[in-house]
Order: C-alpha cells, then structure tokens, then sequence
C-alpha cells in the first residue's frame, strides 16, 4: 500500500511539474472555458431570471467541455514522447499509473474550476461559495475525469485520436452530468437540501461504481 | 467451417415461421384497442424490437466480461455481432415507438426514461464502432470494445434511473400523469396471446441473426488467414 501510494505520488508530481514547466495545457483549458461562458451568455440570452435556472447548467457544460480538452492533452503527451513505454516499463502497479494520471487530471480540471467559477459568480452575481455546491463540483469533477482519463488512454492508442474521445465519453457521463446539474442548481436556487440529496446519492455512487470498474479494467488497457 | 450448420437452417425457418404467426396474430387475432385504434397494433413489434435491442446490449456486455477473461476471438466477434443488431433494432423500436406517439402522445419524441436511454445506447454503439474501426490491431480492438461494451452497459443503468428521477421530482407539464391519458392500457387475453407470441418470435430472430453474424465473422478471420497465408506462400 505504502509502494503504492508513493508511486501514485511520483505520477501525479511528474504531471504537476511538466504541466507548471509550460502551462500549456491549463491555460488552454482556462482560455476554452472562458470562451464557453462567453458564447452560452450570446446563446441563451442570460438575463435575471433564466441565470438562476440556467446557471448550473451552463457551468457544468463548460467544465465537461474544458475537461475535454484537457484529458486529451495529458494522454497525448505520454504517447507522442514515448512516455507511456517509460511508465509501462516501471515497476509499478498498472493501477498505480491509472490512479495517478487520473488524480493529476483531476487537479487541473479543479484549478480551472477554482478560476471559472469566482468569474462566474462575478459576471451573473450568483453565489457559489457553499460549501455544498463546491461539493458537488469536486464529486462531478471525480467521476468525469475517472472515466475521462481510462478512455482517453485507449483513445490515444487509435487512429482517430484526435476525435473519438468526446465521442465516447459523453454518453458515458451523462448521468455525472444529470446529477451534478441538478445538485447545483438546487444550492443555487436555494431549495431545501432534502429535495436534491437523491442526485448528490447518485454522484456518489457513479463516482464509486466507475473508480472501481476503471482500477479493474486498467490494465487490459496498457497490455501490450 | 463452410458448411452451414443443419442447425442454423433450421433455424432460419422457424425465425421465418414465428414472425409471421406473430404478425397474423397480431392482424387478425388480438382485436382493436377501444381507445387507440389500429395504431396501438404497432406496440406489439415495438416491444419485441425493444427487447431484441435490449438482449443485445446485454449479451456485448457479458460477451465483453467473457472476452477479457478468456482472449477468445469469438467472444469479440459475439460482442460485434450483438452491438450491431442492438443497434438496427433500438432504431427500429425508436421509429415504430415515434409511430404510435404521434397519434397518441400528440408528439414524435418526448424525453421520458426508456425514449431516452435507447436514443443513448444508440450512441454508445456508434461511439463503440467508430472505436473499433479506429484501432487497427485486432486485439488491442477486442481488448478495447470490450471495455466500452462493459462501461456501457454500468452507465446506462445509472442513465436510466437519473432520468426517471428527474421524472418523478419534476412536475409533469405536459399531459396527465394518469397512465390512461398517457397511452397505458390493459391487455384482454387475446392481446396477450399476440404479446408474448411476438416477444417470442423476436427472441428467436435474434438468435438466429446472433448466429449469422458471429458466423459470418469468423467466416471472414478465416479469410483474412488465408490470405495471410497465401501472401506469405507467395513472397
């Protein structure tokens, strides 16, 4: 367990270090989100009222659509430097590298969180700083970059790669979507919490079920 | 290898056979609903496409658990083969569902649980071919549809009953709750006879085309080695 915990560790560092080397791919990621907010402000036409029901909606389409593009990158990058070979070849646990790859996909999908929302919040005067909601942002944020990081490790072994990750990872997490949209639309609406607690409970169980399946499955994956 | 199994011969007849006693019985046997008219008819094959849909969505999921454990060629060609009619048969059970609809819900289309989890298992199986044609060696493609197939087969279940959720704790706006209003009846004897003779009779189809295609596949690995053979006889 201690092994372990320390290779996962060695992992997530390695990514926080290339990724703070040259920012590439956060400030994408920072830069797409922001754009997402733009364009659904000109789309939906966000005035007083469709913002306090619209608001969690358009959030969580803009981090799935920023987490996209950022769990593309992270795999990409281990395979076109050969890295993926210098991982496999180390002498750790197959879901060790899993677990790490997907904590440091984690991390960043966070951090861009951590700036859209106070934007958010700024541009449509809506209060984000529940403890609950940030909550549920997190728990989503757990499930979609679980599955987000096993899929995207098949998918920069195929041809197609540059396509095919949104395409299978959208029906995938629909039911995160579902959820977390629900959960933050009902702490920023204000509704008592018994009336949402059902899709926190589903959150969770995703989030349980796909960790799980993934830690599982992981190593067919990078069988060669 | 060739040769077609007896079995199977047999078996395209009896397929043949049961869908037209399914579609007799349905035409002439069950009477006409009071309420809906002749459309309701189509909810007979609507159900038994339905389901066909759904045992393949659950065999490429078992097929996939088998085929990780075992590595066996056959397994992957049963999980193509289940993914494909699954998807010819949910679009079928969607365009005959919309048929019925339109009449009676006075829409094609509503977002309600079962109309949208098949539209998403649709595009799970889209997802799962375009996935397949993207990996080019035949077994890390095995290895790979295998994986989705499985995590399909825990997301929609999650799918389902998030939608069904958001259902209940949502008013609904349009129509009554009420199931008459809705389109719901109550089967007579005679309607059940066509029922479940036509769930019956898909059932068979279905494992008559499961058998097709998972021949045909393995027809065609065997070509795809001869020719291997062949090419290297030649070199």
């Amino acid at each position: 367990m201690k092994t372990f915990l320390r290779s996962v560790g060695a992992i997530v560092w390695k990514d926080l270090k290339t990724e703070w080397r040259t920012r590439e791919n956060l400030s994408a990621m920072l830069v797409f989100a922001l754009l997402v907010i733009l364009i659904f402000n000109f789309s939906l036409e966000l005035d007083l009222r469709a913002r306090e029901s619209l608001a969690g909606g358009v959030l969580w389409a803009t981090f799935i659509f920023a987490g996209t593009i950022g769990l593309n990158r992270s795999l990409a990058v281990e395979k076109d430097r050969g890295c993926l070979d210098g991982l496999l070849l180390a002498p750790v646990d197959r879901s060790a590298i899993f677990v790490g790859k997907a904590i440091g996909n984690l991390f960043f999908m966070l951090l861009v969180e951590a700036i859209v929302l106070p934007v958010f919040s700024f541009l449509y005067s809506i209060s984000v700083f529940q403890p609950g909601f940030l909550g549920v942002v997190l728990l989503g944020s757990i499930g979609y970059s679980a599955v987000g990081t096993l899929l995207s490790t098949m998918v920069v072994q195929t041809r197609t790669r540059d396509i095919l990750l949104p395409i299978l990872l959208f029906p995938l997490t629909l039911p995160v979507v579902i959820a977390a949209v629900r959960a933050s639309q009902g702490f920023i609406q204000g509704l008592p919490l018994n009336e949402f607690t059902v899709w926190i409970n589903i959150l969770v169980a995703y989030d349980l079920i796909f960790l799980a399946v993934a830690i599982m499955i992981f190593d067919y994956i990078l069988e060669e | 290898m060739l040769k077609k199994p007896r079995l199977l011969t047999a078996l395209d007849v009896l397929a043949a056979l049961v869908i037209l006693i399914a579609a007799g019985l349905v035409f002439f046997y069950a009477p006409v609903e009071q309420m809906m008219g002749q459309v309701q008819k189509v909810f007979y094959f609507h159900v038994g496409t339905a389901w066909v849909g759904m045992l393949g969505f659950m065999v490429a999921a078992v097929v996939g658990i088998l085929y990780l454990r075992t590595e066996k060629e056959v397994f992957d060609i049963a999980g193509l083969s289940a993914v494909e009619i699954s998807l010819v048969f949910f679009l079928v059970a969607i365009i005959l569902g919309s048929i019925w609809a339109r009449p009676i819900w006075n829409t094609w289309w509503t977002w309600d649980p079962r109309l949208t989890t098949a539209a998403i298992v649709e595009l799970i199986f889209a997802a799962y071919l375009l996935l397949r044609s993207g990996v080019d060696d035949p077994g890390k493609r095995a290895r790979f549809s295998a994986i989705y197939a499985i995590f399909g087969s825990v997301s929609v279940p999650l799918t389902f009953i998030s939608i069904r959720l958001l259902r209940t704790i949502h008013p609904v706006v349009i129509g009554s709750a009420e199931a008459a209003s809705q389109g719901g009846f109550n089967m007579g004897p005679r309607m059940k006879v066509a029922f479940f003779f036509s769930l019956f009779a898909f059932s068979v189809l279905f494992a008559d085309l499961i058998w097709h295609r998972i021949r045909l596949g393995r027809l065609q690995s065997s070509v795809n080695e001869l020719r291997i053979q062949a090419y290297e006889k030649e070199s």
